[in-house]
C-alpha cells in the first residue's frame, strides 16, 4: 500500500472534504463557546447537574402545584424516551404511541379500582400493565413489517384514534353470556378512585413521593437508553431507520427489530400510564387525545431526534413552557425577550440592532401622538398596565378604549404587513422593521393580552418556529452536511 | 496480476453456485437459465452491458428476489429464498452499486452495525453490562480497526468518528467494502467497487480486492464497468448478456470473445480498455 500520511494530504484526496462536516459543526461566538465548555465537562458533571437540580426543586420550599408540573414532565420525559426508540432509531412514524399511554392507564385503573372491585397489590398490577401493553404494542407493530413511512403513520393513526372512540363507548358492552349490558371502561366519565401505589408497605400517596419516584424511573430510564445508544440493539435500530434495505444485507432481522421496538416502546408507555393512572387517582378518555400526541412529537422533534439529551430537553421545554405561559406577566415578558432576541438575531449587526429600537421607540410615541389627535379614546395607565413592565409599557403604548376592535385592526395589519414583508429585500425589511416591532407589539398589548389561552397557544408555537428555524435538526440534532 | 489458479480441483464444493437460475421481472427475463461455480477463495469478475443482469444476479444470491427457477448453493447448502439477513449472517455479504451506508452513523457506528449477526449481547446484557456485553464491545472495537487496516489511514484516526455522509465518495465505497467484511461473512459479492474513483483510487482498491483474497481467503464476486479492475483481480471472468452468460474464462479470452465484443459494440458501447 501506497498511503503514506503525505501522500493523503496531497492533491486529489479527500481530507478537505473529510474535514467540511467539522468545520461546519464548529460554530463560532458566545453560544458555540458555551456550548464547548459544557461538552467539555465530565459527563457524570453534565448529567449530575441538572439531577440535582431537579432533586432539590421539593426543598426548597416549593409547592404541589410544581411538583405536579415535575410530575407531569417525569412521565412526559418516560413517554418521550419511550417514542425515542421507535421513531428516533427506527424511523417508524408510529402515531398511536399515546393509545399504549392510555392503555397502560386505564389496564391499570381496571385493576386496581372497584370498577370491578379488583384490587390487585401494585407490583402485581404493574407487571401485568407493562406485559399486556407491550403485548398490545407488538400486536400493533405488526403492519409495520410491509408498511413503512405515510402508510405506517395513517395505520397507527387509525389505532390510535380507534383507542379513544372505544374507551369513550365500551361503558354498556353487551356480552351474550351476560343479560345486563357491562361497564367495562366509565365511558366518557373514565374510572375514578383507582388506587394509589404501593410498594413493599410504603404507599404513595403525596406529590412529592410520586416526584422522587418519577426522577428515579426517568434516570433509570435515561441511563438504559444512553446504554442501549451505542449497543448491537442500538445500532441495529439507527442502521433500519437509515436504510432498511441495507441493513437486512448487514445481518440485521429488521422486522423482528421493528416488533422489539413497538414492543418496548409500548411497554414504557404503559408503565408510564399506569403511574399516571395512580397519581390521578382517576383515568378519563380525553386525556389519550391528539393534543398529548402532538406535543410529544413536537418535544421530540424539538430536542433532535434520537439524541437523549435532546429528547430530555425538548420534553422539559413542552411541559414547562406552557405552564410558565399560564401567568399573564411571565407571557408578557417571554414576547418581549422573544421579538427582541429574533430582531437581533435577524439583523445580525451589532450596529443596526440600536438604530432598529430607537425607530421603534420613536414611531411609538409618534403613534401616541396621532391617536390622541385624532381623538381616539383611550384607558390610562392604571387602567390596564400591569406588573414590573407597567411603568414603561404604559407610557408608550397608546391603550385603545375600544381594545378588540382596534386590536383586530392592527392583528389583520401585522399579518398583512409581515407576510408581504417576506417578499422585500433584506434592506427594505430592515427600513419596516421599526414599524412592524411596534405594530407586534401594539397588537400584542391591546388584543392578545386580553385572551390569555390565546396568547399562550401563540407563544408556543412562536417559539417553536423560532427554534426550528435557527436548528433545522433540533436542539442536540446534528446538522447534516452532504457533500455533493 | 493475480496468480489465476482457481483451486477448483483440490476442493470440490464450490464456495458459491448458481444453478439453471432464471428470473422474470413481468415479460421481462433478466437472468435466463444461469449456471455459475464459484470456488472458495477465487475471484470472479462478472462484466456485461448495462441492463445485463448483473445487479440482479447479485440480488437473487442474497434473497432480494426469489429465483422463478433454479437454485442457489452456498457451500453446498441452497439459500434460494432464504431472507438477505439469513444470506448474510451464513456468510454473504455484498456492497451496493449506489453506495447504501447508514448516513447519519458514523465511520465506526456503519461498521459495527453489521456485526449484528455475530454478536450475542441481549438487551438485559446491554443494559445491565454484564461481562458479555462488555466483551463483545472489546472485541467489536478491535474488529472495527480490522477492518480498516485494510484501507491504510484513510478511514482512520478523526474519521472514524465522522458521519458517513461527510465522506468523499471513493471512502464511501471502502467504506462499504468495510461494512461488509465486518459481517463475518466469506463471500464477497461487491458491485461496482471502483465506480466513480478516479485512475489512482482505482489502482488502488483492486490492490485491496486482491489482499482480501490473498491474506484472507474472502471468495469474492466482483460486478464492474472498468476493465483495468477486471483485468487486475480475476481469476475468471464470465460476461452475461440479457440475462444469459455468453463468455466464461480467463480475461483475454473473454475480452476478446466474439460475443462479447458483440454485446457491447451492438449497443454502441465499446468495452472501456
Ligand atoms: N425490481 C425490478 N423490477 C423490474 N425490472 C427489474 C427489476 N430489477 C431489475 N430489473 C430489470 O432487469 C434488467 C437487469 O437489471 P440489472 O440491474 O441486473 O442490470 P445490470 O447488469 O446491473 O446493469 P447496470 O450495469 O446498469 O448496473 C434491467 O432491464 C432492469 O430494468
Ligand atoms: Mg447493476
Amino acid at each position: 500500500m501506497s498511503t503514506t500520511p503525505e501522500d493523503s494530504r496531497g492533491i486529489g484526496t479527500d481530507e478537505w472534504v473529510a474535514q467540511h462536516g467539522e468545520r461546519a459543526q464548529r460554530g463560532t461566538g458566545l453560544y458555540a463557546r458555551i456550548g464547548e465548555a459544557w461538552m467539555g465537562l465530565p459527563s457524570l458533571v453534565r448529567w449530575g447537574i441538572p439531577l440535582l437540580l431537579v432533586v432539590l426543586v421539593p426543598f426548597a420550599g416549593s409547592n404541589d402545584y410544581i411538583l405536579r408540573i415535575g410530575i407531569n414532565l417525569g412521565l412526559f420525559l418516560l413517554l418521550a424516551l419511550g417514542l425515542n426508540l421507535v421513531v428516533g432509531y427506527s424511523g417508524l412514524l408510529d402515531l398511536g404511541f399515546i393509545a399504549f399511554y392510555g392503555f397502560g392507564a386505564y389496564a391499570y385503573a381496571a385493576l386496581a379500582s372497584e370498577q370491578f372491585g379488583l384490587h390487585l397489590p401494585s407490583l402485581l398490577a404493574i407487571v401485568i400493565v407493562v406485559v399486556t401493553t407491550a403485548a398490545f404494542g407488538f400486536t400493533l407493530g405488526l403492519p409495520s413489517r410491509r408498511l413503512t413511512g405515510d402508510y405506517l403513520a395513517i395505520a397507527t393513526l387509525f389505532f390510535g384514534q380507534m383507542f379513544v372512540v372505544l374507551m369513550v363507548s365500551s361503558d354498556a358492552v353487551q356480552f351474550p353470556w351476560m343479560d345486563e349490558p357491562m361497564d367495562l371502561t366509565g365511558g366518557a366519565n373514565g374510572i375514578s378512585n383507582v388506587d394509589q401505589l404501593s410498594v413493599l408497605g410504603f404507599t404513595f400517596d403525596s406529590n412529592l413521593s410520586y416526584y422522587l419516584l418519577l426522577i428515579v424511573l426517568v434516570v433509570l430510564a435515561t441511563v438504559a437508553t444512553k446504554r442501549i445508544h451505542f449497543s448491537r440493539h442500538g445500532l441495529a435500530w439507527r442502521s433500519l431507520g437509515e436504510d432498511s434495505l441495507a441493513a437486512q444485507h448487514m445481518t440485521i432481522p429488521t422486522v423482528r427489530l421493528k416488533l422489539l421496538a413497538f414492543t418496548l416502546g409500548a411497554g414504557i408507555a404503559g408503565l408510564a400510564g399506569a403511574i399516571f393512572a395512580s397519581v390521578q387517582q382517576g383515568v378519563y378518555p380525553s386525556t389519550f387525545e391528539l393534543p398529548l400526541l402532538i406535543t410529544i412529537y413536537a418535544a421530540i422533534i424539538l430536542g433532535g431526534l434520537g439524541s437523549i439529551p435532546g429528547v430530555l430537553l425538548g420534553a422539559a421545554i413542552m411541559t414547562i413552557l406552557p405552564e410558565l405561559l399560564r401567568f399573564p406577566e411571565y407571557s408578557n415578558w417571554l414576547f418581549l425577550v422573544v421579538l427582541i432576541l429574533g430582531t437581533i438575531m435577524y439583523l445580525k449587526s451589532w450596529k443596526l440592532v440600536p438604530a432598529v429600537f430607537a425607530g421603534m421607540i420613536a414611531i411609538g410615541f409618534i403613534a401616541n401622538v396621532i391617536f390622541l389627535a385624532i381623538g381616539v379614546p383611550y384607558l390610562t395607565t392604571a387602567e390596564w398596565a400591569k406588573g414590573p413592565l407597567a411603568p414603561v409599557l404604559g407610557s408608550w403604548i397608546f391603550m385603545p378604549e375600544e381594545r378588540v376592535l382596534i386590536g383586530n385592526i392592527a392583528f389583520v395589519a401585522l399579518v398583512v404587513a409581515v407576510a408581504w414583508m417576506s417578499l422585500l429585500t433584506r434592506r427594505t425589511t430592515i427600513i419596516l422593521l421599526p414599524f412592524v416591532l411596534w405594530l407586534a407589539i401594539f397588537t400584542w398589548e391591546v388584543r392578545l393580552m386580553l385572551e390569555p389561552s390565546i396568547t399562550r397557544q401563540l407563544l408556543v408555537g412562536a417559539l417553536l418556529v423560532v427554534l426550528m428555524a435557527t436548528r433545522p435538526q433540533g436542539i442536540f440534532g446534528k446538522p447534516r452536511v452532504e457533500v455533493l | 496480476m493475480m496468480s489465476g489458479s482457481p483451486e477448483s480441483e483440490s476442493n470440490p464444493t464450490p464456495a458459491l453456485e448458481l444453478i439453471d437460475i432464471t428470473k422474470r421481472f413481468g415479460g421481462l427475463t433478466s437472468l435466463d437459465a444461469l449456471s455459475l461455480a464459484v470456488a472458495p477463495s477465487e475471484i470472479l469478475s462478472v462484466i456485461g452491458p448495462n441492463g445485463a443482469g448483473k445487479t440482479t444476479f447479485f440480488n437473487v444470491i442474497t434473497g432480494v428476489y426469489t429465483p422463478d427457477e433454479g437454485d442457489v448453493l452456498l457451500f453446498g447448502e441452497s439459500i434460494r429464498g432464504v431472507d438477505p439477513h439469513k444470506v448474510a449472517r451464513r456468510g454473504v455479504a455484498r456492497t451496493f452499486q449506489n453506495v447504501r451506508l447508514f448516513q447519519n452513523l458514523t465511520v465506526r457506528e456503519n461498521i459495527t452495525a453489521a456485526m449484528y449477526g455475530r454478536t450475542n449481547a441481549s438487551l438485559f446484557d446491554i443494559v445491565f453490562r454484564t461481562p458479555r456485553a462488555r466483551r463483545e464491545e472489546r472485541e467489536n472495537e478491535e474488529r472495527v480497526l480490522d477492518a480498516l487496516s485494510f484501507f491504510g489511514t484513510r478511514l482512520q484516526g478523526y474519521r472514524l468518528d465522522q458521519p458517513a455522509y461527510s465522506l468523499s465518495y471513493a471512502n464511501r465505497r471502502r467504506l462499504e467494502v468495510a461494512r461488509a467484511m465486518a459481517t463475518g461473512a466469506s463471500v464477497l459479492l461487491l458491485d461496482e467497487p471502483a465506480a466513480g474513483m478516479n485512475p489512482k483510487e482505482t489502482q488502488e482498491i483492486t490492490e485491496i480486492i486482491g489482499r482480501l483474497r490473498d491474506e484472507r481467503s474472502y471468495t469474492i464476486v466482483v460486478i464492474e464497468h472498468d476493465m483495468h479492475v477486471v483485468e487486475g483481480v480475476s481469476d475468471r471472468v464470465i460476461a452475461l448478456d440479457h440475462g444469459v452468460k455468453i463468455a466464461e474464462g480467463s480475461f483475454e479470452d473473454v475480452a476478446t470473445h466474439p460475443a462479447v465484443i458483440e454485446a457491447y459494440l451492438g449497443r454502441g458501447s465499446a468495452a472501456r480498455k
